[in-house]
């Protein structure tokens, strides 16, 4: 989610989404949501000679599968604040996958001696 | 979620599918996946050879999984197009 939030602080910037069909827009970022599909206003295609397919579109929702690179304006990012999110991120994700290792363990146990009997024969003997 | 997709009802959308094709409906309606239905769908084909060619469709539900890009018609610039004259390169596909 640290990537979806930090996108929603981008919005309202110009950026230049560059697409996996090598594709570029120009854009003000409208709208994110969490699988970072991003919405754009007042678009234009960087190279317009070579792709007159968007001339009559100012509006576009791109699908964030579909996204190669976000071009973002450099003084509006806070490089410093972005890697201790990041590293804030990092930490909590490998504590959480900590207590759910251990969560996983004890489950493991408690089924090797009480429910292992009822267990056995709910499966069918195949 | 994906509140984004919701002031294009009832307008005029163009879909640049994985493959490069554009296709250009109305659009009826959407879900999580980015699944759309369109409705009096034409697809427009770009060749560098000749002006761009208008396949009319019907109805299509075009599945999230190929849709690159959902575009918002202007109609008025939309009408103001001489799409004969309109050559281009087809686009490439999506390449992941």
């Amino acid at each position: 989610m640290l990537f979806y939030s930090f996108f929603k602080s981008l919005i309202g910037k110009e950026i230049v989404v560059e697409l996996k069909n090598d594709m570029s827009l120009l854009g003000t970022l409208d709208s994110v949501d969490q699988y970072l599909n991003m919405k754009l206003l007042n678009v234009e295609v960087t190279d317009a000679e070579k792709f007159p397919h968007m001339l009559a579109v100012r509006n576009i929702f791109i699908r964030g599968s579909v996204i190669r690179y976000v071009h973002l304006p450099a003084d509006e990012v806070d490089v410093e604040l972005l890697q201790d999110a990041s590293r804030r991120d990092a930490a909590q994700a490998k504590a959480s996958a900590k207590v759910q290792a251990s969560q996983a363990k004890s489950q493991q146990q408690k089924g090797g001696h009480g429910g292992g009997g009822g267990e056995r024969a709910v499966v069918p003997a195949s | 979620m994906t509140s984004t997709l919701e002031t294009f009802f009832g307008k005029k959308v163009q879909i640049i599918t994985n493959d490069g094709r554009t296709l250009i409906g109305m659009f009826q309606g959407y879900d999580q996946t980015i699944n759309i239905i369109l409705t009096d769908a034409n697809e427009r084909v770009y060749s560098s050879f000749q002006g761009v060619q208008t396949v009319p469709l019907g109805v299509y539900m075009v599945r999230g999984d190929n849709i690159a890009v959902v575009c918002e018609v202007n109609e008025e610039l939309d009408s103001g197009l001489d799409l004969d004259s309109i050559k281009a390169e087809p686009l490439r596909p999506i390449v992941h």
